[in-house]
């Protein structure tokens, strides 16, 4: 146990600090900057000169970044991108102005939103197109090859293919599955469902993998470097399961690393190397090194969940900040 | 991890009722009370009424059945997200209010509180309310078993558009919901008028609040049986259109037994065995959950210097120990189940064995 091991090494004195000054829901960088997403509807902009942009006439309630655009989803009903110079402009609106909860961006452009059952895709030709899911959409993602669009919903997920007239592909497991990821190499479907657990499908087969034992409901998941393990909140430890051969999880127990008297309530992978950051519940955030479990101190624990963190896109800084609206900014 | 106390979770006041018994009417009426209080109101989509308020959210009224192959364990999905939105505007009020829709079965909505954690974590339920045309209930109570469900499932019920109905009528009225559902705190209301208080912050469901495990009626209606004496025999005699079974009680109070839906008391002053009562409590609401609407109970374990109190919705307990016994209170056990066609004589035999 970590309580009982050497005090591992801090970086947290050398986190620039940063007073968000409202929950932070979502970190992003556009290029360099840090921008945090703060309930309810600012983007703070915290370079070296600190801006803040509302967006939404309301909550903020899903954001996507691809490094030089933040896409983000209100209750609103609005969908708007906001770019690096702090501008802004709705790409899409629901008609009877229902909340936009599940947002995703995929390749050369594309965007996909969703409110209640209805998910839409704005093509990279600009066409917008729909698809009415079986219940309220809980989760989008797009696949990494092709133009597919994975969309979790009670009872599974479905595969969609916009820019095709063919079929979409039905995943069916019972159950009410909230978030969906799709691996780098573009062989498994994984959710997160209403149990503490996830739940995959090998899409070349339709395999089933149950991935359990969770002490909480998974709200947080993210693919390590080259695609080597799923990293994933909802335990006292950083929970990762191995998807490197051609059964990914199937029949192998997880890597359980940064074990902790918290939960881990949100993880983001380091984009190219073997690390994990991990915030947990009770502020810390932690980096984990997935080959021997060496573990940086990069925020102290203040007793407030850590609500969001993230990378930059060479993997030189890290951004975190907590439900009570502390922030910070750590260079490498 | 720190939770956060139940003192500072956002209350989550549910509504229910059956088609135009005044639901809209009663929420209209909370939001426009001067309590300088800011709601967050959650609406299904097709209700007609205007909700006079600043956040009014619509819901899909998605149930879930949970993965735990436990047909009876149900949530309502669309609240788990509506919540996770909302509390991202934390500070802009300080109650959820939940109006279902008319056929609604207000167990979801309230699992929702039990079996999702973040939910949990961040609200809690206060009370379910649930409104009822006095005009139209028996008829409803004939035709319609969401309607019924709703009665049994409350713990406030407001007797609304009582001047639409005489005061025989009225009583009635009463005698049977009271034969679904001795403990509910019931009102006699017009046009949903009704102190607010009666209403919100209820705690309905605070394992601290379990005081006592009486008959509501016993408490409030006291004063009203000797007026209505002379006329149960009146009653009696039309026994045969109603669909329950009224019968006498010595003190002249009529009891109406709904023929599927009713309420099993246990009561003992004999010690109860912790080793065996839990197995027990919980083989029971595993085997019979889906007809157990509500329970709740105080308990006396033998060499135990505190009560122990729980309540429970379909299969999911909540259950502590809650304060010393005083030395002035009798050591009694008390469990109180209502549910649908509950095997009573099993019951309380299985009750009887727990006895230390």
């Amino acid at each position: 146990m970590s309580d009982t091991q050497a005090p591992i090494s801090s970086l947290a004195d050398r986190a620039r600090p940063v007073d968000a000054g409202a929950p932070v829901v979502g970190v992003h960088f556009l290029g360099a900057t840090p921008v945090f997403v703060l309930g309810e509807d600012v983007l703070l902009f915290a370079g070296d000169d600190e801006r803040r942009v509302k967006t939404h006439a309301g909550v903020i309630l899903a954001s996507v970044s691809d490094g030089k655009r933040i896409v983000t989803g209100g209750d609103d009903g609005k969908l708007i991108e906001t770019r690096a110079g702090g501008e802004n402009r709705a790409l899409a609106s629901d008609d009877k102005k229902r909340w936009i909860d599940q947002v995703a961006l995929g390749p050369e452009g594309a965007v996909a939103w969703s409110a209640g059952k209805t998910a839409h895709v704005i093509t990279n030709k600009r066409e917008e197109r729909r698809f009415e899911a079986p219940s309220t959409v809980a989760g989008l993602c797009f696949a990494p090859k092709g133009f597919r669009l994975a969309i979790a919903h009670y009872n599974g997920a479905t595969l969609w293919f916009p820019n095709t007239g063919a079929a979409p592909e039905r995943l069916e497991w019972k159950g009410s599955h909230l978030g969906v990821t799709i691996s780098p190499d573009g062989k498994f479907l994984i959710t997160c469902m209403q149990e503490p657990m996830l739940h995959g499908w090998r899409l070349a087969d339709g395999k089933h993998m149950r991935m359990s034992g969770y002490s909480a409901r998974v709200r947080s998941f993210d693919w390590t470097a080259g695609g080597e393990f799923l990293a994933t909140s909802g335990s006292e430890q950083l929970i990762l399961w191995p998807f490197d051969g051609k059964d990914g999880p199937m029949g192998r127990q997880p890597k359980i690393l940064a074990r902790a008297e918290a939960r881990a309530a949100v993880v983001a992978a380091h984009p190219r190397q073997p690390v994990v950051a991990v915030g947990y519940a009770d502020g810390a955030v932690k980096l984990v090194r997935i080959d021997d479990d060496a573990l940086i101190l990069a925020r102290q624990s203040d007793g407030q969940p850590v609500g969001a963190l993230g990378w930059d896109d060479a993997g030189q800084t890290l951004a975190f900040g907590t439900e009570a609206g502390a922030a910070g900014v750590l260079a490498l | 991890m720190p939770t956060p106390d139940t003192a500072s979770k956002i209350p989550v006041t549910v509504l229910t009722g059956y088609l135009g018994a005044g639901k809209t009417t009663l929420l209209n009426r909370i939001l426009s009370e001067p309590h300088g209080k800011k709601f967050a109101v959650i609406v299904n989509e097709f209700g007609e009424i205007g909700i006079d308020n600043e956040l009014v959210v619509n819901a899909d009224e998605e149930v879930f059945e949970m993965n735990n192959g436990c047909i009876c364990c149900t949530v309502r999905g669309d609240l788990v997200r509506i919540i996770d939105g909302l509390m991202r505007r934390k500070g802009k009020f300080d109650a959820i209010i939940v109006e279902t829709t008319g056929l609604a079965d207000p167990a979801p909505v309230a699992q929702t509180f039990f079996m999702d954690e973040a939910v949990g974590a961040k609200t809690k339920l206060d009370a379910v309310v649930t409104v009822a045309d006095a005009k139209w209930l028996t008829d409803r109570l004939k035709d319609a078993p969401e309607a019924k469900n709703q009665i049994a499932f409350a713990d406030v019920i407001l007797l609304n558009k009582t001047d639409l109905v005489t005061p025989d009528e009225l009583r009635e009225l009463e005698a049977r919901i009271r034969g679904l559902n001795p403990y509910a705190r019931v009102h006699r209301t017009e046009r949903a008028k009704i102190d607010i208080a009666e209403v919100l912050g209820r705690n309905a469901f605070d394992l601290d609040r379990i005081l006592t495990i009486e008959p509501d009626f016993l408490e409030e209606q006291d004063h009203h049986h000797d007026h209505h004496h002379g006329h149960d025999d009146h009653h009696h005699g039309h026994g045969d259109h109603d669909h329950g079974a009224a019968h006498h009680h010595g003190n002249g109070l009529k009891h109406y037994h709904d023929e599927d839906m009713q309420s099993v008391a246990l009561r003992t002053d004999k010690a109860l065995n912790p080793d065996k009562f839990f197995p027990w409590i919980q083989d029971l609401v595993a085997k019979d959950g889906p007809s157990i609407l509500r329970c709740k109970g105080i308990l006396s374990f033998k060499d135990d210097p505190e009560r122990f109190v729980f309540q429970g919705v379909h299969m999911i307990l909540d259950g502590d120990h809650q304060r010393p016994w005083r030395a002035d209170e009798p050591r009694d056990s008390r469990i109180v189940f209502i549910g649908r066609n509950l095997p009573e004589d099993k019951i309380r035999q299985g009750f009887e064995s727990c006895i230390a």
